[in-house]
């Protein structure tokens, strides 16, 4: 008679056109699909947008030097003079100003923030000329520098947003003094662009650090010679230090909140998804026992039990794909792009990110869809071959 | 329940019933008087969409005239409120339908007793009317079936025998052998007939089939609205 | 009740539709306990904050230290009833991901301070006489293992100590027990002394104070009377309640709350959709057989009944077990494997899920129940 394939396509044919005749059903399994779709692909672009940050802020041939024990710039403590020393050091890359090196000083202050009305830590970083050789992502976009010397800022354009009262020209009371914001910047999307920049010379008594520093950020000559410098530190008896890759920094900093969003996502869309297959598996078998009259039809007719059996979870597969589309389309419109800012505990601060929809995560999300129909069609497509034909023929 | 001094149970008084489909308004009955006698067996014939299903509702108290009056032991039916209806035809009606309608989950002793869930009677008391309505007509031995292990003639009987468990004394029987083979729709109308002559009960039944007409006392004809003695045609 | 077993006996009718709807609704409330067991934990601390309880720090942030003191400063104002103060420790014990809070105190005062802190007489004892001996809660002893006796060493990162050693030795001497289901049991309480005197620097300073007040209603006031106080000095004061102080650090994380609301609403307008579906479907299969029990003699109100009566039978067993198995998996734990280390459902929400459950019940059972209810009888019979 028939072969397979064109077999399995006249059923199709004829059981999308009935998805339509059960729109009340079929409607519930695509919506509870959808719904699953949008919130895995919502939550996990969290976790996107805010690794995205993280890695576009390292970079592979600048080294972080800390001191020795010291996970984060906050817990690091480094003295003029071992700054010094850091920046003679054999294998850190030149430029005509001399070696590229730049020493820094973290610390945060508190300023509303605009979402929540309330006060979060803000990242404020002190930094020397060399600063802006070695962090060349670094570029004013509005405004100018500061000048050297003297109690002013620029902030980066993630901090704008997310806080209060850093526009060009405001003022920012720290202490007993006021600091004015005389740029903002851009930072090719990296962390940087959460923070607030100055003159370490002047941050360091207005926080009372005397002459110190916390971090040396170096270009080093090769992406390869790191390991290299590195043993040339770690080695040198004057120094107690610990020498890391940024990108090695950032990553760990990143996977700790990644890790959490991830693994609450995944638990949250697991769970929606199990309830989804149960709703999938009710509409298909609805579909099914309110065919049995035209099922055994086809069966006494001569068509084989495998077609009928890929037939239904074809017409599982389409529901299910239509309404994974339809969540991840949702997902993308209210979802990318989003900005938000949350703490990076390990800094103690904010991060100014993007929820960012990948399409990586639509087709993940996609995919999850597409199980859960198939998943769906299964139970009920082997009742539709099982069916006894005399008694289905008088049935319903 | 009381009766006209000439013992009519049932009085239709110029009875109208229009239907809306849509916008047309389509004229089922067309002031139509009759009356039925206790303890009469009435077959009611004619061609289908007659209007025979309508008239039957009418006096069973499952629909009301557009205009007219329907009474039934004296009492206006059709004046009642839907509730009181409900509250009426458990009392004093008893149902028995073409495609038995009985509930698929219930067994068959259970679909018998759902007329006496609405009254008071004790368990034990249902019980008692449950298993006498189920032995007159001869299924004891099945009660606690299934409807679908059930032949079409054997539903068909559990169907009146719950038409008759709250001893009504009107019996409503619409196109009741209409699904039955020959031989089990027979069995039905000899159950029928007995319940008529042996238990006095008044039986107005619906149907198109002049064999089953034969089991009655009187035959009247519907066509188009109106009744006659004569057959049309 | 003779009418219950109408009601159960249509379950048997097309049962497969009804469990794989029970089971929908059974992992909706999984869902549902989980969301609130996880929203719960990211705001932990503000329901168990102290309401008569003041946090003072650094105005300018609170990784700035502040003078030892100010305490007896700050006790002097009217209406502060007692005061003391804190460090932050930051050290790490192995590894960074074995992180738990540090706190070097004053041991007397901040027991005091904190009542819920349950601790036997013996061990507060201890804790005051053994200078190297440290105090800490149930949930992390029970991560490591630790009992009263042991030796944690535990490595300084800001903190040295002086000669340069970042090892810093401490002994168990006491292992606290929360009052609430919702107090911090993750802290490690050492003695304010012995970390004064071997730091490398800072001598004299401390992180912050905490401050009790005689009137929770005066807290905003005094508050303000504090920051007075220091205003002007070179270590100015940000005084606010424990629990505008806890809800600082939430709203940092964002408004994750707002996050969980919104997918907990989007799931329940899902699963709204399909029980409601189904209920809607079932009874419109069954439209010849309503109509039978009307021309029986059931009236509108019965069928009514009925069918809401099904509906929230469904809803009730589905939405109580998913309430049930969800609230034994919570009790298992953390989820996350430590980023998450206090994980209850609170009985606030047991409360809410089965308000939850009985509103799901009437709203996808009462349209169709309405429809069953006014069932025109003659229309459905002829239908047929």
């Amino acid at each position: 008679m028939f072969n397979w394939v064109s077999q399995i396509f006249a059923l199709v044919q004829f059981n999308l056109r009935t998805i339509w005749q059960r729109k009340g059903s079929s409607a519930a399994a695509l919506f509870g699909i959808a719904g699953v779709v949008a919130v895995l692909v919502g939550v996990l672009s969290i976790a996107q947008g805010f690794s995205a940050v993280m890695n576009a802020s390292g970079k592979p041939d600048t080294a972080l030097i800390l001191r020795s024990g010291a996970d984060t710039e906050m817990m690091s403590g480094l003295s003029r003079e071992t700054t010094r020393i850091i920046a003679d050091t054999e294998g850190i890359a030149r430029s005509t100003e001399g070696a590229l090196a730049s020493a820094e000083l973290f610390v945060i202050i508190d300023l509303p923030k605009r979402s929540t009305g309330t006060d979060a830590n803000v990242p404020l970083r002190g930094v020397e000329p060399m600063a802006f050789s070695v962090r060349s992502d670094v570029n004013i976009i509005q405004g100018r520098p500061f000048e050297w010397g003297r109690n002013e800022v620029i902030v980066g354009s993630g901090a704008v947003r997310e806080f209060e009262g850093l526009e060009l020209g405001r003022r920012i009371p720290v202490g007993k003094e006021e600091w004015t914001v005389v740029g903002i910047f851009e930072a090719n999307g990296g962390i940087s662009e959460s923070e607030i920049w100055t003159d370490a010379s002047v941050l360091q008594p207005a926080f009372r650090r005397g002459n110190s520093f916390q971090a040396v950020y170096v270009k080093i000559e090769t992406p390869e010679s790191f390991q290299d410098f590195k043993d040339r530190l770690t080695t040198d008896p004057r120094l107690n230090v610990k020498v890391i890759r940024q990108d090695d920094y950032y990553a760990d900093q990143s996977t700790a909140i990644t890790g959490l969003i991830t693994g609450l996502g995944t638990l949250i869309a697991g769970l929606m998804g199990i309830g989804a297959v149960f709703g999938a598996l009710n509409t298909m078998y609805s579909a099914v026992s309110s065919r049995t009259r035209e099922i055994a039809t086809l069966h006494a007719l001569g068509f084989g039990n495998g077609p009928i059996v890929i037939s239904v979870m074809v017409e599982a597969l389409v529901l299910a794909l239509i309404g994974g589309a339809i969540g991840a389309g949702l997902a993308y419109v209210a979802f990318d792009g989003f900005r938000a800012a949350t703490m990076n505990w390990q800094s103690f601060s904010q991060v100014a990110f993007a929820f960012d929809v990948t399409p990586g995560l639509l087709g993940r999300g996609i995919f999850y869809a597409a199980m859960i129909g198939l998943l769906g069609g299964l139970f009920p497509a082997i009742r539709a071959a099982r069916m006894p034909v005399a008694a289905a023929l008088r049935e319903g | 329940m009381s009766v006209n001094d000439n013992g009519t149970l049932v009085k239709v008084d110029a009875a109208t019933k229009y239907f809306k489909r849509g916008s047309e308004e389509i004229h089922v009955l067309e002031q139509l008087d009759m009356q039925v006698p206790e303890g009469e067996f009435l077959a009611l014939m004619g061609p289908s969409g007659s209007g025979k299903s309508t008239l039957l509702n009418l006096i069973g108290g499952l629909d009301r005239p557009t205009t007219g009056s329907v009474t039934v032991a004296g009492e206006r039916i059709d004046r009642l409120s839907r509730k009181k209806l409900a509250a009426w035809r458990a009392r004093h009606v008893g149902l028995v339908f073409q495609f038995y309608n009985l509930l698929p989950v219930l067994t068959a002793e259970r679909n018998v007793e759902l007329p006496l869930l609405l009254t008071h009677l004790s368990r034990a008391e249902r019980k008692t009317h449950v298993d006498a309505a189920l032995d007159a007509v001869g299924l004891s031995h099945r009660k606690t079936h299934y409807p679908k292990t059930l032949s079409g003639g054997e539903q068909q009987r559990v169907g009146i025998a719950r038409g008759i468990v709250s001893d009504p004394t009107l019996l409503l029987a619409d196109e009741p052998t209409g699904d039955l083979d020959r031989k089990s729709g027979d069995e039905v109308l000899d159950l029928l007939k007995a319940l008529n002559k042996d238990h006095n009960k008044t039986i107005i039944m619906v149907t198109h089939d002049p064999h089953a007409a034969l089991r009655s006392t009187r035959t009247l004809y519907l066509n188009e609205g109106k009744l006659s003695t004569e057959p049309t045609e | 009740m003779k009418f219950l077993k109408l009601v159960i006996s249509n379950f048997r009718r097309k049962i497969i539709r009804t469990v794989l709807t029970i089971l929908s609704i059974l992992v909706a409330f999984i869902l549902f306990a989980y969301l609130a067991a996880i929203r719960q934990s990211l705001s932990q601390g503000i329901d168990v904050a102290g309401a008569d309880r003041l946090v003072v720090r650094h105005k300018v942030s609170i990784i700035q230290m502040l003078p030892g003191s100010y305490e007896a400063d700050i006790e002097q104002i009217p209406g502060v009833a007692d005061a003391t103060f804190s460090n932050w420790f930051g050290g790490i014990y192995q590894e960074p991901k074995n992180f738990f809070p540090q706190f070097a105190v004053n041991p007397e005062e901040y027991l005091a301070m904190y009542p819920e802190f349950l601790l036997s007489d013996e061990e507060k004892e201890a804790w005051f006489s053994t200078r190297t001996g440290a105090v800490i809660g149930r949930n992390t002893a029970e991560r490591f293992g630790w009992e009263v006796g042991d030796k944690v060493p535990i490595q300084g990162t800001a903190w040295t100590r002086k000669g340069g050693q970042r090892t810093w030795d401490f002994d168990i001497v006491g292992i606290y027990d929360g009052a609430e289901q919702g107090t911090d049991t993750t802290q490690f309480l050492f003695q304010y002394a012995y970390f004064d005197e071997a730091r490398s620097f800072g001598r004299g300073l401390v992180g912050w104070y905490i401050v009790r007040v005689d009137d929770p209603d005066d807290a905003v006031r005094i508050a303000t009377a504090i920051d007075d106080t220091f205003a002007n000095s070179p270590a100015e004061t940000k005084a606010e309640t424990e629990g505008a102080f806890v809800q600082g650090f939430a709203d940092q994380i964002g408004n994750i709350g707002a996050i969980i609301q919104a997918i907990l609403v989007m799931v329940f307008f899902t699963i709204l959709l399909v029980a409601g579906n189904t209920m809607a479907q079932s009874v419109r299969e069954r439209t010849g057989e309503l109509a039978v029990l009307k021309a029986v003699g059931f009236t509108g109100s019965h069928v009514l009944v009925m069918v809401l009566l099904e509906a929230m039978a469904i809803a009730g067993v589905g939405g109580f077990l998913g309430l049930g198995v969800g609230w034994l998996m919570i009790s298992r734990g953390d989820p996350t494997g430590g980023l998450l280390p206090i994980f209850f459902l609170p009985t606030k929400d047991i409360i809410m899920g089965v308000i939850c459950v009985i509103a799901l019940g009437l709203v996808t059972g009462f349209l169709p129940a309405l429809q069953a209810g006014r069932l025109r009888i003659a229309d459905a019979l002829r239908e047929l």
